[in-house]
């Protein structure tokens, strides 16, 4: 079994396209998309959800008013300014009397529950989103949902990795096609770990380049081979050109260039890969890099 | 008043960067924060001449070894698993680990030591860097390569918004911390997308952050030809101003990928931008 990651630095250069024509592409595989804070996979792949779980993680503080004295301690010691003195404001509104919680702001670490000289910090586990394994035209694909303004995506992302896996190992899959997040942090970290290949997809602009480079540092720094997409190649010619030269000399390897077209964002809008929608070249350029992934 | 104005997206590669430098190009006695410290773009377009660099730390655990008696009081507190303790065993000396790439630098192990056996130590994590552009100050940070968490350093960039600018903030794209963190504190959002499906589903977890921060916003539409119109319907229902459309121009397109702002090549969208500003500073949207 392989798996696979796709993955930009900068977001929009055409990830969930390319990953959707994947899994309609590759045989006997599982989907799971990683870009769990947000998730576009499921628009064009429409899964049927066949089981939900909650996703727990972190902690938050919560002060118990009763008990606590209002010393102070706890806003002196933490570091995320995440206790609020009641009478001032948080965001144009006035807190009440004692001390607040900004659960935003909480990092979970704690510090406050264990300094407190009275125990009035106890520290609760987040709901931090949700999970899913479902059933699509294409075969099993596991997702989630990480809750608004949630920390913890690494984790979110390690946990569907695993169970992707799982999927794919009981029904002797020989796929795991993962669709990743933007960036270069916690969330692409995560989706890295044990990949046989990260397709990393740009664009002809500077910050297109710009940002794919870094990305590529980050699967060399975990040691995974990268293989990098040029999308709507034609947009600028002479700057495609340039990122070929790029890869040629620092020994980068290019597997393919995809046109821009308009049809793509059709196809999006019917819900539907673009390999599922009416001719293009586009479908031509997607198959010979799924080909070439393959060899 | 100067505003802190943040640009926003949930979809990457909408147009958050490129709003975010025209808007400040458009406007005077500007401060540019380029939040997106993961995969900073805005000096690309801006070429601000850089004038200071600092490296950027958070404080992690160091363990002296002569003071530490293994009793585990640091690992237990670390909800981060970032510190692991071995005790000694038949008079060998124990050890104490850290995981230096876990620890979020909340300080709890080095002041509950009860041997006071451990002290803090900068660890990089990032650099940030100071320049200006013509009358406008600009600041980024650059997130070192591996580095999984971004919160920190851009809670530092933002340590040095001026509160004597109108402050632009061009923020990464999602829904989680690094979003959070880098818009948190503003007056207005401006939330960037494209009329697509992917953009729409992104755009209402944007909404929904917003709303929960309790910040005002509203959006602007990029490349709004290309797609549905379901991105209007969505914001009329839902009573969100849209501030601006931009249509799908190759001649824009191909700007971008040379990183030319689009005023640069399109001067009459200063005035345009100019407009936002303004609905935006006198809170009046129709």
């Amino acid at each position: 079994m392989k798996q696979i990651v796709v993955i930009s630095g900068k977001g929009g250069t055409g990830k969930t396209v390319i990953t959707g024509a994947f899994a309609a592409l590759a045989k006997n595989k599982v989907m799971a998309d990683c870009d769990v804070d947000a998730a576009d996979l499921h628009l064009l792949l429409q899964p049927r959800i066949k089981e939900r779980h909650d996703f727990r993680s972190g902690l938050s503080a919560s002060i118990d008013k009763k008990i606590c004295r209002q010393c102070g301690k706890c806003i002196a010691a933490c570091r995320f300014s995440a206790i609020k003195r009641g009478g001032s404001t948080s965001g144009g509104d006035a807190i009440g009397d004692g001390f607040v919680i900004d659960r935003i702001s909480c990092e979970g670490c704690a510090f406050c529950s264990h300094i407190c000289p009275v125990g009035a910090i106890k520290m609760e586990e987040n709901l931090a989103g949700e999970w899913f394994i479902s059933e699509t035209r294409f075969g099993p694909m596991v997702h989630a949902k990480l809750g608004i303004a949630e920390e913890n995506s690494g984790k979110l992302v390690s946990l569907v990795r695993k169970k992707a896996k799982e999927v794919a190992e009981n029904n002797n899959c020989d796929w795991v096609i993962i669709d990743g997040a933007p960036g270069i942090g916690c969330p692409v970290i995560a989706s890295l770990s044990g990949i046989d290949y990260a397709v990393v997809v740009t664009e002809p602009t500077l910050s297109g380049l710009h940002d794919a480079l870094r990305v590529i540092e980050v699967t060399e720094h975990f040691n995974v081979p990268s293989r990098l997409v040029i999308n709507k190649y034609d947009l600028n010619p002479d700057m495609s050109k340039k990122i070929e030269e790029h890869c040629a000399k620092n020994g980068i390897s290019l597997i393919g260039k995809v046109r821009f077209d308009k049809t793509v964002v059709e196809a999006m809008v019917e819900g539907k890969t673009i390999m599922e929608y009416k001719d293009t070249p586009v479908k031509d350029e997607i198959c010979s890099i799924w080909e070439k992934l393959q060899a | 008043m100067n505003m802190i104005i943040s640009v926003a997206s949930g979809k990457g590669g909408t147009g958050k960067t490129t709003v975010a430098v025209n808007l400040a190009l458009s406007i005077g006695n500007v401060q540019f924060l380029d939040c997106d410290v993961e995969e900073p773009n805005a000096h690309i377009f801006l070429k601000p001449a850089i004038k200071e660099q600092y490296k950027a730390y958070i404080p992690v655990p160091e363990i002296d070894d002569s003071k530490c008696v293994y009793c585990g009081k640091c690992a237990e507190v670390c909800v981060y698993h970032a510190i692991a303790v071995l005790p000694g065993q038949d008079g060998k000396k124990g050890t104490t680990l850290v995981f230096a790439h876990l620890c979020h630098g909340c300080g709890a192990c080095s002041a509950l030591c009860p041997e006071k056996a451990i002290k803090e130590v900068n660890r990089e994590i990032g650099v940030i860097e100071i320049g200006e552009k013509g009358d406008m100050q600009f600041v980024h940070g650059c997130l070192n390569i591996g580095e999984a968490m971004s919160p920190p350093l851009i809670r530092q960039v933002k340590s040095y918004i001026n509160p004597t600018r109108t402050v632009i903030i061009d923020a990464p794209p999602g829904t989680s911390c690094p979003v959070v963190t880098s818009v948190k504190g503003s007056d207005y959002c401006v939330l960037v997308t494209e009329p697509t499906p992917f953009g729409l589903n992104d755009l209402t977890l944007a909404v929904e952050v917003l709303r929960k921060l309790k910040i005002p916003f509203g959006v602007v539409i990029n490349r709004s030809d290309l797609g549905n119109n379901k991105t209007d319907e969505y914001c009329r229902q839902e009573n969100i101003p849209i501030l601006m459309r931009i249509p799908f121009k190759r001649e824009i397109a191909m700007a971008y990928s040379k990183g030319e702002p689009i005023v640069k090549v399109f001067p009459e969208y200063k005035k345009y931008f100019q407009a936002i500003f303004n609905t935006i500073r006198d809170g009046k949207f129709s």
